[in-house]
């Protein structure tokens, strides 16, 4: 057996990562109540506190420097569910709670509910979803229980699903029951592997399982399970199919949360999955399938994001296409594992790409759904004009991009740098083959975008629609967050490794 | 239950099931799995799973049947267009084919699972007396597992919360369904004046009972949630505006006091949804009391769908 058990116990400013969850379900609830623009006034209140709990659980983490444990109703477990914050944890909380915040400014211009009205349907039901999606996010990266995850999922669900069809239109509506079938599948394939878990070894809980799992049938059907319904989820190639109409159809701030965060939360299990619970399970082939599934997304995505005519639907193709790059860190993973290296490199640079996707993305969108409200369109060869009106969007633009391309010094550039050094250091060249192909793709479109769009305007042409500054100002500050996120090489502590040593290695004897 | 009869549930429940799958018509498939829920809930019976089977009973054949079968209603001006669009043979196929290939796997799994396999059942019995409840799974539920039920309860709500923003803005904040037509003599009128109030009883006592025996908020709030959707069907009760402030309380009451028990937990017993001792079962009770309601007025609206009409129309 490992001989670093499981920490079982409360600890310091564990009861933070409670709030973390019930904050935004409390604002849910009393959103509902009040309602109208009243509800818009709780998701902001909602959103600034739940802003302090992730940056005080951050200096909790930093200052103890080992993962946040809270024993919910004191019970221990097996019998009772632990909430537990590693590194990677925090650092997603901290990218969400950015990302929130951001979305929410942007949310004021287009979900204010009108002067003479008591309340709108749109304004009520994105303000609550906004608040739902962020504290189901955060339980999922909090939860230390298989079971209390799958719970989270269903909750993420319900949140993202119709945020889809918040504009009403029959083919959004299509598109949200699309991303529905997708979800619930997902959700039944993980909570039958749930089932095969609970029934081999007695136990929900995640350090326990990681102790106790072996190499077996039971075990393999239930990681295959489980990981089949994540990907659904996760819209990994090619099970990406729901997520192109459904991301492009919502509205902007909804798109935002969709393709930044939603999809992330689905991936973020399934490393939980691979890395901490069946490290000694899963095997090499297995990873290098993920990351096959991974560099098919890159490549398929990227093409046919080439080939939209719609600035949404590109955008779009973009996120599944950058979905393949947060899978081809298993492979680096597990041959890492079997070297002894230790998998510090792959998986920070797995999380740092899931981090600067997150806030170029929803750079992008944003920004896309700025350019639909200036010129009345957003067909990708008519963009000329859209530089002169909104310069401070178009280099947002151009900054996530740089982002999303990998140039230096993004966030992007230093996950793949971190990928790339990880595929070098395991001598699994093709992988880094595909990574700068990818680049070279990623660049093509961003360019083509960023060109049309600094184009001068036809004489006589005016904007269709002032947008605020803020909303500019938001979508800028996102973009920025993503294209320094590569300055954080400089920062003299590794916060995602942070709680991640005495994770205990099973299955190599 | 002897051998035989086993085996003729079995039976019945694969092939209800294959009918639910293969049915052309679409009332036809539903009339097989609300068929296929009910004989579930004997099958649960059989394993000594009352528990499940009651939930089983109300929600998986109850509600999800009364659900789909308002959803063949609404559907059928559609169904000849949508059967048109129907896949090709080779896909039904091979969906066929994976769907029975995962389900032998899962199966042949179970087989390897251990016999008597690993369970948690000794230890929730030997803390059984901390929480004072005397029904196993309602101590699940409520102790060990609370934050699992506080969440199912809010995802109830985001559910909810969903239907309603796929109503139309001109109507957003009226009444959900159609406008009930009343028949002061139909069967339904008579149903729904002699059957409510005893549903009532039975939906409270189901919940009062579960603290020691089979039963509990959900099922509870599914026979309240049912009583009054014959009230609704009937015509004798028309469906709340969903702008109206004691609907909105009605939904969140539930769920709103379970977090503050939880939150008083912290200060009194030094975790959050940890019951200080000897109050553990009165702050139980106080939990689900305040969830049936909540649970009923949101299954019932979720039945009833987006609003659809003006709060001011009949």
């Amino acid at each position: 057996m490992s001989p670093a058990a499981p920490v079982n116990l409360t600890t310091p400013g564990g009861l933070l990562l409670v709030l973390a969850v019930l904050l935004p379900f409390a604002g849910v609830l009393l959103g509902l109540v009040l309602g109208g623009r009243h509800a818009q006034r709780v998701a902001w209140l909602t959103i600034l506190l739940g802003i302090g709990v992730v940056l005080a659980i951050t200096r909790a983490s930093l200052g103890s420097g080992a993962s946040l444990v809270y024993l919910l109703g004191g019970w221990a477990p097996p019998l009772g569910v632990a909430l537990r914050a590693d590194g990677l944890a925090v650092c997603m909380m901290l990218v969400v709670a950015v990302v929130v915040g951001a979305v929410g400014v942007y949310a004021n211009g287009d979900f204010g509910t009108p002067a003479g009205q008591r309340e709108t349907r749109a304004a009520l039901a994105f303000w609550l979803l906004l608040l739902a999606v962020w504290g189901s996010l955060n339980l999922v990266f909090v939860s230390g229980d298989i079971f209390t995850l799958y719970v989270a999922l269903e909750l993420l669900t319900f949140a993202g699903v119709p945020l889809v069809a918040l504009d009403g239109r029959a083919e959004t509506l299509q598109a949200a029951l699309r991303y529905l079938v997708y979800a619930l599948l997902g959700s039944m394939f993980y909570l039958l592997g749930t089932f095969l878990l609970y029934g081999a070894y007695g136990t929900l809980d995640i350090a326990l399982l990681a102790e106790r799992v072996g190499a077996q049938p039971v075990t393999w059907m239930a990681a295959a399970l489980m990981t089949a319904g994540l990907l659904a989820k996760t819209a990994l190639f090619p099970l990406h199919l729901w997520l192109p109409p459904a991301h492009a159809g919502a509205p902007a701030a909804a798109s935002a949360l969709l393709s930044a965060l939603v999809i992330k939360g689905a991936w973020f299990l399934v490393v939980r999955l691979w890395v901490d619970v069946f490290p000694g399970i899963v095997s090499l082939p297995a990873a290098q399938l993920l990351a096959a599934l991974g560099a098919s997304a890159i490549i398929v995505g990227n093409i046919v994001a080439l080939r939209q005519a719609r600035l949404k639907l590109l955008i779009a193709y973009s996120t599944v296409a950058q979905i393949g790059y947060l899978f081809l860190m298993f492979p680096l993973v597990q041959a890492l594992n079997a070297t002894q290296q230790g998998n510090a490199a792959a998986v920070t640079g797995g999380l740092l790409q899931a981090i600067s996707h997150a806030t170029a993305k929803a750079a992008m969108f944003m920004a896309a759904g700025l350019i639909y409200s200036t010129l009345g369109h957003d067909r990708v060869a008519d963009l000329r004009g859209a530089g002169r009106a909104l310069p401070m969007t178009i280099t947002a633009f151009a900054l996530a991009g740089a982002s999303l391309i990998g140039l230096p010094p993004s966030g992007g550039f230093l996950a793949k740098w971190l990928l790339l050094s990880a595929a070098i250091a395991t001598a699994q060249w093709w992988w880094v083959l595909v990574m700068l192909v990818g680049g070279l793709l990623t660049s093509a479109y961003v360019f083509m975008v960023v060109v049309r769009a600094m184009a001068p305007a036809a004489p006589g042409w005016s904007p269709k629609k002032q947008v605020p500054g803020y909303q500019q100002a938001a979508v800028l500050g996102l973009a920025l967050c993503s294209f320094l996120l590569g300055l954080a090489a400089l920062l003299p502590f590794d916060v995602a490794q942070i709680g991640r040593a005495v994770v205990p290695l099973v299955g190599s004897p | 239950m002897s051998i035989a009869l086993h085996l003729a549930l079995i039976a019945l429940l694969l092939a209800l099931a294959f009918w639910t799958v293969v049915a052309r018509e679409t009332f036809a498939a539903v009339a097989g799995f609300v068929s296929y829920g009910l004989l579930l809930t004997l099958a649960w019976v059989a394993l000594s799973a009352v528990d499940v089977a009651l939930t089983e009973a109300a929600i998986g054949a109850g509600l999800t049947g009364a659900l789909l079968i308002g959803a063949t209603s609404r559907l059928r001006k559609t169904e000849a267009a949508a059967r048109a669009e129907r896949p090709g043979r080779a896909t039904r196929v091979l969906a066929a084919i994976v769907a029975t290939a995962v389900a032998a796997a899962i199966a042949a799994c179970v087989l390897l699972l251990p016999d008597p396999g690993p369970s948690l059942a000794p230890e929730v019995a030997q803390n059984l007396a901390s929480t004072g409840v005397g029904n196993p799974i309602t101590a699940v539920l409520m102790s060990f597992r609370a934050m699992d039920t506080m969440l199912e309860a809010i995802v109830l709500l985001f559910g909810l919360i969903g239907i309603w923003s796929l109503a139309s803005d001109r109507y957003w904040g009226g009444r959900p369904g159609l406008a009930p037509v009343v028949e002061p003599n139909g069967i339904l009128a008579y149903l729904a004046r002699v059957l409510p109030p005893i549903g009532l009883v039975v939906g409270i006592y189901i919940l009062w009972v579960g603290a020691d025996y089979p039963g509990g908020k959900f099922q509870g709030g599914t026979v309240l949630a049912a009583m009054w959707l014959l009230l609704l069907m009937s015509g004798l009760h028309d469906a709340p505006a969903v702008s109206q402030r004691w609907v909105r309380l009605a939904l969140v009451a539930g769920p709103a006091v379970f977090i503050l028990v939880g939150v008083l937990g912290v200060f009194v017993a030094g975790a959050f949804l940890g019951y200080p001792e000897g109050l553990a079962k009165p702050l139980i009770i106080v939990i689900e009391v305040a969830l049936l309601p909540s649970l009923a007025v949101t299954l019932t609206l979720l039945l009833m769908g987006p609003p659809q009409r003006s709060e001011s129309s009949p």
